[in-house]
């Protein structure tokens, strides 16, 4: 047998016995575990505010941590970032590149940052001497569009990128700092745990992977795992991956649901799932239940983004349509 | 692609498979009752599940004027 042989034959062990040891620890499913517990009543959100100003499809936003101002990111070339409650626009920075695939908010709330098909992530500081909002650093590295990006701190950010990697970058020199590979296809997204010490990124070869942002490594790789041919019947659905069972807990589908599934937020206490769809609207779902318990409809568009608040007081959703909705 | 380069790809894949094969799992009975116990715990504390009044949301309606 060749090495290359040899090396596909223990691949393939390994990722059976990975299989199996998941299995091993399925002594029970989330459904029946929750069997005991009522589904919450029903959830009737209102649209509180309508942001307006935007003059083409909004692709992301992001709150900031004050849970009052936001970021919102536009193909009209615009970042705006609001005063959520009065509706003000607090900045309208115009970006040298108008496709634009992703925002953030640093958690000081000094610094935003986006980017998208020129590749780099753009930091800009709102907090300027004189007031201007200019761009800080440019981060240029990556050889594929930017789809996500998220501050650690004001001197680091993370960036997920089409060429299939993530990066931790050094803000104030402009450097990557490690660099994320592994994932087999575009890397879309990726979301920061509360303690900062690891990160989830989601790619195109329909696997999740969680990294120690220290270290370096992966750790955990969901989904990626099981027979290529069910991949192929599953069609942008929602479903609960748990990091201690390493493997997937529940699906959160229903039989009237027949669109994708664009961008998630849990509510604070993670009882509620909201989930933005390509039909313009957004489900609720009770995450222990997986029951559909309310519906958000006011977009006239596909919902693009969508973030809960810091305080959990109010979801923001960003459409194609334009808009920014608040609801509560 | 050279042929030694493929190789030195499988490697690594072989590599990051036998670290996750490694990992410590937990029964799906004690994840799930942890998730439930966390969100019941906090349930309290989530205003979008348990709803608010107008006098404590801050994107509160605007009251109506009425003329009297």
């Amino acid at each position: 047998m060749g090495e290359m042989e040899q090396l596909r034959k223990e691949a393939d062990n390994l990722k059976d016995q990975i299989t199996a040891a998941r299995k091993a620890m399925q002594d029970t499913t989330l459904q029946e575990a929750a069997a005991s517990i009522n589904v919450v009543g029903r959830v009737q959100l209102k649209t509180r505010k309508t942001l307006r100003g935007h003059l083409a499809k909004i692709y992301a936003m992001h709150w900031s941590t004050d849970s009052k101002l936001c970021v919102s990111a536009s193909q009209d070339g615009k970042l705006i970032v609001w005063d959520s409650i009065t509706t003000n626009k607090v900045n309208a920075i115009p970006l040298k590149s108008s496709w634009v695939m992703t925002c953030a908010y640093a958690p000081s709330g000094n610094l935003v940052a986006c980017g998208g098909l020129d590749n780099m992530c753009s930091i800009y500081n709102l907090k300027g001497k004189d007031g201007n909002v200019k761009v800080m650093r440019e981060l240029a590295a990556h050889t594929g569009y930017l789809s996500c990006c998220r501050f650690l701190s004001d001197s680091e950010i993370i960036t997920s990128s089409g060429d299939c990697t993530c990066v931790l970058w050094d803000i104030e020199t402009g450097t990557q700092k490690t660099i994320f590979a592994g994932h087999q296809g575009d890397c879309m997204s990726l979301a920061v745990s509360p303690d900062f010490k690891f990160f989830i990124s989601g790619a195109c070869d329909f696997t999740a992977k969680l990294w120690d942002i220290r270290e370096g490594t992966c750790r955990q790789t969901f989904g990626g795992h099981e027979n290529l041919s069910r991949i192929n019947y599953i069609l942008d659905l929602c479903k609960l991956y748990d990091l201690r069972a390493d493997q997937e807990l529940i699906t959160y589908q229903d039989s009237s649901i027949m669109c994708g599934v664009t961008s998630l937020a849990p509510s604070l206490s993670g009882r509620l799932l909201l989930a933005g769809y390509d039909d313009f609207n957004v489900n609720i779902w009770d995450t222990l239940k997986a029951e559909r318990v309310g519906v958000l409809a006011g977009h006239d568009n596909r919902v693009s983004c969508i973030g809960v608040s810091s305080d959990g007081m109010a979801c923001c959703t960003g459409s194609w349509d334009s808009f920014l909705k608040i609801w509560n | 692609m050279s042929s030694s380069s493929n190789i030195v790809a499988m490697k690594k894949i072989v590599q990051q498979l036998r670290l996750e094969a490694g990992v410590n799992r937990v029964k799906v009975s004690q994840a799930a009752a942890d998730l439930q116990q966390f969100c019941l715990q906090h349930a309290q504390h989530d205003p979008l599940l348990t709803g608010m009044s107008s006098s404590n949301n801050p994107f509160r309606p605007q009251k109506v004027c009425s003329f009297l």
